[in-house]
């Protein structure tokens, strides 16, 4: 099977087929990350914007290397020196960065469809790194990627999702991902964090912490988002890591081999003890690395997808 | 399905392997700077069968490493994302010669991508390139060093080399009509 897709807006959309062969092209990319020389020239002459209508660091930095690694050209775009604060349109802004020829648009944004609606109306390969409470899709296959790293298959694992699900774009891209690959994904939090509508994406839902991750091979925790509206979610963050924080007394409840992933940045204390992250059942820095390696084959396959299927709907 | 020639049968690959193995070791006296390096896929196994007949010749082990060459090509727009391979390289490759093992020569674009590839991991002291089959059509000013069999071809043909899952070449066949 070959890549045909010249966007990746999302991972609902795409086949299990299509999602190995991603992980099987990140794992010759990651090794190039090993190499003394940890760059190739597959997108010489390319350029790439980065357009973070939000803040991030990490995907964007994650992002920006895997860009140069792959010898391109790089704009980036954050919110603080955009003109969107000037009133422009998202659409003006995109057909604006067109108009200086670039070849990628790495997108992220607090509107869910955004990344859609631009890969309708520009030339240009548009890839989703976040895009509202919709889909993160680089996250969901770094994590992918790491657990068939660390366990060698995904078919048959017990994935549990714990913490902040309602609004995370991690989650929804996460269970989409696993379930496609054939993953038991079960999903944890307060029930305000957690509502049973997830069930039909094919994930088991629970608010019994002991429950979901006792039998589970994967346990990925998601960071309780305090800066943004919680207040009336849960009562306290103490009252959180008494319920549903990985502590060392739940882990010593999980399976020996269980191990322990988190999408970043970390809250020590409140959604993993802080030895806990820092443990050989961590994989937290490995998720990092993955994560260049992802974004270069997903660049990587991109560029070779003309799209038809695409351009034709 | 077009009409099928098989150019050499199993036997008649290793004849000529074992004779591209002794006009390596003639070429290079001493086997102790010569390293062997597979261009994925096709050329892999058959670098794999002359590291084997040359450490028998020299009376030492001789290394093979394999290259995938996918993310130097110079079409990577122009066609759908090749499978990328895994690249091993147990070995530094600056100062030694490196001969590269092909199956196919064809336009010479994989033996250039390759080159820019070995870059990457030091500076050999020299190149050589060893393939099963030269097919003629070159598009760059690149030649072998070391041939298996010349077989001239018309540009709609396509060339096959088949191996087993084991990796040994089986057969070599022309068809008469370019591969889809």
């Amino acid at each position: 099977m070959n890549w045909t897709r010249k966007h990746l807006t999302d991972i609902e959309s795409l086949s299990a087929e299509e999602i190995t062969l991603v992980l099987d092209t990140a794992r010759a990319f990651k090794a190039v990350g090993e190499r003394a020389i940890k760059k190739v020239p597959a997108l010489r002459g390319k350029t790439v914007v980065n357009l973070f209508i939000e803040p991030s660091t990490r995907t964007r930095t994650s992002f920006e290397l895997s860009e140069q690694r792959l010898s391109a050209d790089i704009i980036n775009f954050n919110t603080e020196a955009s003109s969107l604060k000037k009133g422009e349109s998202l659409k003006d802004t995109a057909r604006n960065l067109e108009a200086l020829n670039v070849d990628f648009i790495v997108i992220r944004h607090s509107a869910s469809g955004a990344p859609a609606f631009l890969s309708r109306v520009l030339q240009a390969s548009v890839i989703n790194a976040g895009d509202g409470a919709h889909e993160h899709p680089t996250q969901a296959l770094l994590d992918t990627f790491t657990i068939r790293e660390q366990k060698g298959r995904i078919a048959g694992l017990k994935v549990t999702i714990l913490g902040d699900i309602l609004y995370s774009r991690v989650a929804r891209s996460d269970v989409w991902a696993l379930t496609k690959l054939g993953a038991h994904v079960t999903l944890c939090g307060p029930p305000t964090l957690v509502p049973r509508e997830f069930e039909q994406m094919g994930a088991k839902v629970t608010h019994n912490v002991e429950e979901a991750i006792r039998e589970a091979d994967i346990i990925n925790l998601l960071r309780i988002q305090h800066e943004r509206q919680r207040k009336t979610m849960f009562p306290s963050l103490g009252e959180y890591t008494s319920f549903f924080g990985l502590t060392k007394q739940r882990l010593a409840k999980t399976k020996p081999d269980a191990i322990i992933m988190h999408p970043g940045p970390i809250n020590r204390g409140v959604e993993i003890d802080s030895s806990i992250a820092d443990s050989g059942r961590s994989v937290i820095l490995q998720q990092v690395t993955n994560g260049l390696a992802v974004r270069m084959a997903v660049l990587f396959l991109v560029n070779g997808g003309k799209g038809p299927s695409e351009l034709a709907s | 399905m077009g009409e099928s020639i098989v150019v050499l049968n199993q036997g008649a690959i290793q004849r000529a392997l074992t004779r591209v193995a002794h006009e390596i070791a003639e070429r290079n006296e001493s086997g102790s700077s010569v390293v062997l390096v597979g261009i994925q896929r096709g050329g892999v196994p058959l670098a794999a069968c002359l590291a084997e007949t040359l450490s028998g010749i020299w009376k030492q082990p001789v290394p093979a490493g394999s290259l995938d060459v996918s993310m130097h090509r110079d079409d990577l727009d122009r066609r759908a994302a090749p499978h990328v391979q895994p690249t091993h390289m147990p070995f530094d490759i600056t100062g030694k010669t490196v001969v590269l093992v092909d199956d196919v020569l064809f336009s010479g674009r994989t033996i250039r991508a390759a080159m820019d590839a070995l870059n990457d991991f030091g500076r050999p002291r020299q190149i050589e390139l060893a393939v099963l089959i030269d097919r003629g059509h070159r598009e760059l000013p690149i030649k072998a060093d070391f041939v298996g069999k010349n077989v001239p071809t018309a540009l709609a043909e396509s060339v096959l080399v088949k191996f087993s899952d084991t990796g040994v070449p089986l057969s070599v066949t022309l068809r008469k009509e370019p591969t889809p």
